[in-house]
């Protein structure tokens, strides 16, 4: 019984620091419509810049001259403005972006923060001293049981900042502007307030308390560099399970997912990560808002500035002809080269399948997925599995492949394709990161983190240059196929339902069935990436299914524009190709990927071919109107 | 064309020159002409899709105009973003509405609220708006969203006034009211128009128009086709059905 109280308030303590963390996220989102994936840089900097506060100045590990909680609460306030520097210079510039475009760009900025602080901080763990006045155990009234006053004081804290904020939102201007503003914000402009102060300060509060739960983590934990990561996607799962932009569902969902770690922990310690996003997963199908969201309000009309996407039409005839040369130069080129760089070309053609699976999903089918990392790993499990456990020929991985990765895009997609918008796409990143814990967690089966290795070709496809064919003629046959069904009578239904759904479903559209195949039949796609990429390398790991994973398709995709069909294919070529060159050239290959993220975002925001197609297309207008 | 001349003595407070509005390669405006006085309440008339709410929405920013300027007080404000055309005097009340559903009606009120600029006077306060539509002043503290149609829009014109606009812009207010309701909201558009606010009102409906308006200008794919007395209207059938019937 006391183990099981104690439990409860180390799940009561997590609580409070997730909600910390959660509460920025959600009054941001709810503001500036920004899923904010640098809110966990944001975290973690606090921690660091906690830790120099506290501890630099005195150099024994003892508190330095501004004590511990001066340290902390001016690492918050550091942290804040840090919050604001992101928001004017970056994403003030893209506030009538498509939504995928901020989250690309705070991705961007998590990457050049890790590696500054990998700089200035050095990669080794630092810790924390602990907190004066608060050390040791308290014994608790009634239960006479002893327990950290640390974690005391981080479980009344958590109460106290929700009271504040309360108060804050509804006895302030301010709270009441930014309360108004997350129901309608282009109203809230057009009754004079000006918005850009309005996002400054409310990044401002965010950034503050991500900060001041990152500094406050000093007493407790490590600080290391993968604190970011982590606490990202906890705090997206408690904002989602909460609702989009509701404070008090937040601080609800924090309770649950704190106490269903604690004890997770007891009961299922294996299967801890999946836990949480069961019941992510079941939050939202029961309540498609998450527990105390609201339905984004009808009444608002879809933003009347934004034209509608443009009709996909087939390539002008000389781009045509162009992508054609290509394609028959990447055959013809493999007898001239070398193993390694038919292992690049290999990894490209696989890379540009992968892309142009998931643009199937984002162009013409208008679904966000931040998870499609999971059909990829899918199926390059699923072959490595065949291939370990019964020692099966490729023949049969590479078909195993898409269909295991199409039977799981039938049984996450079942869910997807009933959301809207961003919770849609958080259900994809939840799905993903359960089969990442799958893969990483059931250790007897999958190895863990140890990956599987020995996962080689038949004999036959062993040389590097019959490999390197068969991959090219799979990758070709499946982005062609992708790419037929965009023009095909399934893919018009597909992107009338983007275009409007309850006009597309008057006419006899079966909404939910159409996005469901077309989710299933991405996730197959992908799944044939997966495999073949394992047969390149001989093995797989748990990152083949993990975030990072996952947004490489996504830029990839963002990168060649959304809206042309063949852009993903451009995206995969240059993505693929500059990330392999920069982490080759330098360490600090996220930092110039993040300032790379970061520039596309801001000057290329239809992507290459998207750019492309702009500077090309007047100029034939042109030519056949003389002609 | 046949001009008017009860206003025109008073300089006007907004005049609308060529203004064209866009969505994507559709022209919705095509070069429009207009201008409202002070204390003139000045009725856009004409059908479904005529270019009404779009020609609010330009005035106000809320679509960009394409061309033309937007002379407010002297001061061209096309291109400027929403929110320093509300500054500069500009009311705008929405044909949705758009209140804050989960604001009480106070502070969809104090979103609005603005002091009025030196040497106009007195400004809104929350009792004065509360005199103007009493039904409002009994639901202070109700969540907006939990009232009527009626009581929804006497929020938003009440929200918008916060402001101390000197022009009001008037998306269909009647739009599904009951007639109870429209007669109290026209009272207290006339109550307006006294105290020297300027109104331009998009409608459908003339009876209302009829009852608060003094100018009217029909519109027709994007262009002003008629411009007259509103008692006109409501006298010319032949007029009526050329422009306005369904």
């Amino acid at each position: 019984m006391d183990a099981l109280i104690l439990q409860a308030l180390n799940g009561l303590a997590s609580a409070s620091s997730l909600f910390l963390v959660a509460s920025g996220l959600t009054v941001i989102f709810g503001v500036s419509r920004i899923v904010n994936f640098a809110h966990g840089s944001l975290y973690m900097l606090g921690a660091y810049i906690g830790w120099t506060l506290v501890t630099r100045f005195a150099g024994d590990g003892s508190a330095g001259p501004l004590g511990f909680w001066g340290g902390v609460l001016l690492a918050a306030l550091a942290v804040g403005l840090i919050g604001v520097a992101i928001e004017v210079l970056l994403l003030r510039r893209l506030y009538r972006a498509p939504e995928l475009f901020p989250l690309l760009a705070t991705f961007g900025v998590l990457l050049i923060v890790q590696d500054l602080a990998l700089w200035i901080w050095g990669p080794q763990d630092l810790l924390g001293p602990r907190a004066p006045g608060l050390r040791g155990a308290a014994e608790l009234p009634l239960l006479g049981l002893r327990f950290p006053r640390y974690e005391l004081f981080l479980i009344v804290l958590g109460p106290v900042v929700l009271g504040l904020l309360w108060l804050l939102f509804h006895r302030t201007r301010f709270g009441v502007l930014v309360r108004a503003a997350t129901e309608d914000r282009e109203m809230v402009g057009a009754l004079g307030v000006d918005q850009r102060a309005l996002f400054t300060g409310v990044f401002f509060l965010g950034a503050t308390l991500a900060g001041l739960a990152g500094a406050l983590q000093l007493p407790r934990e490590s600080v290391n560099l993968h604190m970011d990561l982590a606490v990202i996607v906890e705090a997206f799962v408690v904002v989602v399970v909460g609702g989009l932009g509701s404070l008090g569902g937040a601080f609800l969902a924090a309770l649950l997912i704190g106490e269903l770690h604690a004890f997770g922990i007891l009961v299922f310690p294996r299967i801890t990560l999946v836990l949480v996003f069961l019941v992510m997963a079941v939050v939202l199908v029961l309540r498609p808002h998450g527990l105390l969201g609201a339905a984004p309000a009808s009444a608002a009309p879809v933003a009347s500035l934004s034209p509608a996407a443009p009709v996909i039409r087939p390539a002008p005839a000389l781009l045509r002809r162009l992508g054609y040369a290509a394609l028959t130069l990447a055959f013809a080129l493999p007898p001239f080269l070398g193993d390694y760089a038919l292992g690049v070309l290999a990894d490209l053609a696989i890379f540009t399948l992968f892309a142009t699976s998931l643009h199937f999903l984002m162009g013409p089918g208008g679904m966000a997925s931040f998870g499609h990392a999971a059909y990829f790993g899918i199926g390059a499990y699923a072959a490595a599995l065949l291939a370990h456990h019964l020692a099966a020929p490729m023949a049969a991985g590479i078909a195993l492949a898409p269909i295991a990765a199409g039977l799981a895009g039938l049984g996450f997609g079942w869910f997807c394709v009933r959301l809207s918008g961003v919770y849609s796409a958080m259900l994809t990143l939840a799905f993903a990161q359960i089969a990442w814990s799958v893969a990483f967690q059931w250790v007897e089966v999958t190895g863990g983190d140890n990956g599987i290795l020995g996962v080689w070709p038949d004999a036959w496809a062993r040389d590097q240059l019959v490999f390197t064919y068969l991959v090219l003629a799979l990758c070709t046959g499946a982005a062609f196929l992708l790419l037929r069904a965009v023009h095909a009578p399934f893919g018009y239904a597909l992107r009338a339902l983007r275009d409007s759904e309850p006009r597309a479903a008057a006419i006899g559209i079966p909404a939910v069935l159409v996005r469901w195949l077309a989710f299933a039949f991405a996730a197959a796609m992908a799944g044939i990436a997966g495999a073949l990429f394992a047969y390149g390398r001989g093995s797989v790991f748990p990152t083949l299914l993990a975030i990072p994973r996952s947004v490489d398709a996504l830029l990839m995709v963002l990168l060649g524009g959304v809206q042309t069909v063949t852009g993903p294919i451009w995206g995969a070529l240059a993505y693929a190709g500059l990330s392999e060159q920069l982490v080759r050239a330098t360490d600090h290959w996220r930092l110039v990927l993040g300032l790379a993220i970061v520039v596309l975002v801001l000057f290329f925001p239809e992507g290459l071919a998207g750019a492309a197609r702009r500077w090309w297309e007047p100029r034939m207008d042109a030519s056949s109107a003389r002609t | 064309m046949t001009g008017e001349g009860t206003a025109a003595a008073a300089p006007p407070l907004l005049t609308v020159e060529g203004l064209e509005a866009r969505y994507g390669r559709a022209r919705i405006l095509a070069g429009l002409n207009l201008s409202v006085a002070p204390g003139e309440v000045v009725v856009l008339l004409g059908r479904n899709g005529a270019g009404k709410s779009t020609t609010l929405k330009a005035i106000m920013g809320l679509v960009p105009p394409a061309a033309g300027r937007v002379l407010f007080e002297g001061r061209d404000l096309a291109g400027e973003p929403p929110f320093r055309i509300a500054r500069a005097g500009l009311g705008y009340v929405p044909e949705e509405r758009r209140i804050f559903a989960g604001l009480t009606v106070r502070e969809n009120i104090a979103v609005g609220m603005r002091p009025p600029p030196a040497g106009q006077s007195p400004g809104w306060t929350e009792e004065r708006l509360f005199a103007l539509f009493p039904s409002l002043g009994a639901l202070r503290d109700r969540p907006a969203g939990r009232m009527s149609g009626g009581e929804q829009q006497m929020l938003a014109i009440a929200r918008t006034l916060a402001g101390n606009p000197r022009l009001l812009l008037l998306d269909e207010p009647s739009e599904g009211l009951a007639p109870v309701v429209v007669e109290r909201l026209a009272e207290a558009v006339r109550a307006l128009r006294a105290e020297g606010l300027g109104v331009l009102l998009s409608e459908q409906n003339l009876r209302f128009a009829a009852a608060v308006g003094d100018r009217a200008l029909i519109l027709e794919t994007g262009a002003i086709r008629w411009e007259g007395a509103l008692s006109t209207v409501l006298a010319d059938e032949a007029l009526r059905a050329r422009y306005l019937a369904v």
